[in-house]
């Protein structure tokens, strides 16, 4: 949008339909909904039936969820930590694998793409419950470490496939090139690969990061309650009864998630248009 | 080079659903049984209480899916021309798609609850006298929260890759057609359909494989009985009779293969749709 062109100087509002409006308002609400009425709900204080809007204000949740005794700043840092950890790890993991999956075709790759598949879609059930029995004999169960392996599982193949896109639009000749020209492979690695790479790299990162830190059920098997992340203190409070509370609690739990969508999301319109020229 | 990868998806999540079957067929037991047996698998296949429940589950699975394939073809048609001008729909679209369903599922409660946003609005128009007139919309009989929960996550979804192709393929295909005389109903039924029919099945593949195995959202959502199929095998897991253990394995067991066979289908639709040796994900 904006370019002065041919095709955008009139006011494009006006050729909508009614189907369009429609589509728009359903989208903007759908978007802009759920996070709206949950800050409305974070501030609310003496909201009495059948008042639309609460008697009072007031900074109560909010307050309450940053005092020491809520637990939630332990709880933010617990799950900051796995899921940056997560994430860092995941790139590591997927990095050469991504780079055989966009090669050349070879015998197997189909099965492969299949497991790869599988724990983005396949329920995390059986493999978790699978995995407590395993970790549960090598003393993983109930620790971190446990807790950082069950989320490698979903995020790893995550990273794999959006790498991959990457590495399919990598001109793989310029490393060669760069070789015959005398550069080291770490030259090779830091001037070529990497500065072509870079939005994908930040694409799975964000991912892997997104996926451990929404993971639920997972953490709660394997970490078994000691292990206390943002969302199992998020259900903790929901299960309390406190409306407000578990409103502002959910805010900071979907804040990262937007953000880095907001930020990746341009990142991936750059990435796009750059395909299309 | 692809070792560590193959140790992450292999080792663990291959590994742990190996291990889980051989727990849900009583061997690796915990309270010392020596399978392997189908002992498990029988005794919850003939319990009413896991069928209610499998049931349940696949039935409000597919009411959820339904409604966001039609919804979303209906979304993408509507907003074809817009995405095409403005990635900034993209964008809007994935707000929802990033909103972790717990989070959603709080949205919810606060807004379809007995006190929520949306009785207090019914009852100031008038509709209801008292509070308990509202219908019960979340942990009610119906799945109606779920299912809410699930359209607001998944319509979404359906409608970004139903416009990713449009974007790719709709465009000319639709002009030659307007420009050959055919009438918007024409251009509907023969060109536009006819191309989302396939990803709209793919999509709905992947979004039903993914709400018959979740449990957040049923579990905050959902009514404690017939509970949907992972929160009913999850509270079994977490039971501290450890004799529970097998059969709650069992019922996730039979989850996984339920959603392996759809994304085996996924696959297959998915292929023959792009022609391409990489299936198109997300």
């Amino acid at each position: 949008m904006g370019k002065p062109g041919p095709m955008n100087r009139e006011s494009p509002l006006r050729h909508f339909g009614v189907l369009e409006w429609l589509g728009i308002l359903a989208i903007l609400s759908g978007a802009v909904g759920p996070v709206s009425l949950l800050g409305l709900w974070s501030f609310t204080h003496a909201w009495f039936w059948p008042d639309l809007l609460p008697r009072e204000w007031s900074l109560r949740a909010w307050s309450y969820l940053f005092s020491p005794d809520a637990g939630v700043g332990e709880a933010l840092a617990t799950s900051l930590f796995i899921a940056l950890l997560v994430a860092f790890l995941a790139l590591f993991i997927a990095w050469p694998a991504a780079r055989v999956v966009a090669g050349a075709w070879f015998r197997g790759k189909r099965a492969l793409l299949f497991l790869l598949l599988l724990p983005i879609i396949a329920p995390p059930l059986a493999s978790t419950m699978g995995m407590h029995a395993l970790f549960l004999r090598f003393g993983l169960a109930d620790t971190l470490v446990g807790v950082v392996l069950a989320h490698l599982v979903p995020s790893v193949p995550y990273a794999t496939m959006v790498l991959t896109g990457s590495f399919s639009r990598f001109e793989i000749g310029f490393e060669e090139q760069a070789r015959t020209l005398g550069a080291s492979r770490l030259q090779v690695w830091r001037h070529v690969t990497v500065p072509a790479m870079r939005p994908g790299m930040a694409v799975a990162a964000a991912f892997a990061f997104l996926i451990s830190w929404s993971q639920y059920l997972t953490t709660l098997i394997i970490g078994g309650g000691r292990v206390q992340t943002l969302p199992l203190t998020l259900v903790a409070f929901q299960r309390s009864g406190d409306e407000a509370v578990a409103a502002a609690l959910s805010l900071i739990f979907l804040a990262p998630a937007v953000i880095i969508l907001l930020v990746v999301g341009r990142l991936m319109i750059t990435v796009n248009r750059k395909d299309d020229q | 080079m692809l070792g560590p990868a193959l140790g992450v998806v292999g080792g663990l999540f291959v590994g742990g659903v190996g291990v889980a079957l051989a727990q849900s067929l009583g061997m690796l037991s915990p309270i010392g049984e020596v399978g392997p047996s189908w002992q498990h698998y029988l005794a919850i296949l003939s319990a009413r209480e896991f069928r209610v429940s499998l049931g349940w589950t696949i039935w409000l699975a597919g009411v959820a899916t339904m409604i966001a394939a039609v919804m979303g073809l209906a979304l993408a048609l509507a907003l074809r021309r817009l995405a095409k001008r403005s990635g900034l729909v993209n964008l809007v679209l994935q707000i929802p798609l990033a909103i972790p369903h717990l989070a959603m599922a709080v949205f919810l409660m606060t807004t379809l609850g007995p006190g929520g946003l949306l009785a207090r609005l019914v009852y100031q128009v008038g509709l209801i006298g008292v509070a308990g007139d509202f219908p019960e919309m979340i942990n009610d009989r119906w799945g109606v929260g779920i299912v809410l929960a699930y359209l607001l996550k998944e319509l979404p979804f359906v409608t970004i890759m139903l416009l990713a192709l449009l974007a790719r393929e709709g465009r000319e295909l639709e002009e030659q057609a307007q420009v050959l005389g055919a009438s918007p109903w024409q251009r509907l039924r023969y060109v536009l359909l006819p191309i989302l029919a396939p990803a709209a099945l793919s999509s709905s593949l992947m979004v039903f494989a993914f709400i018959v195995g979740a449990y957040e959202t049923p579990y905050l959502l959902g009514q404690t009985w017939p509970a949907l199929l992972p929160v009913l095998a999850q509270q079994r897991y977490m039971d501290a009779d450890l004799a529970q253990r097998p059969g709650a394995i069992a019922m996730a067991v039979i989850l996984s293969f339920l959603t392996t066979l759809l994304v085996w289908l996924y696959l297959k639709v998915a292929e023959r749709w792009s022609g391409a040796e990489r299936p198109l994900l997300f």
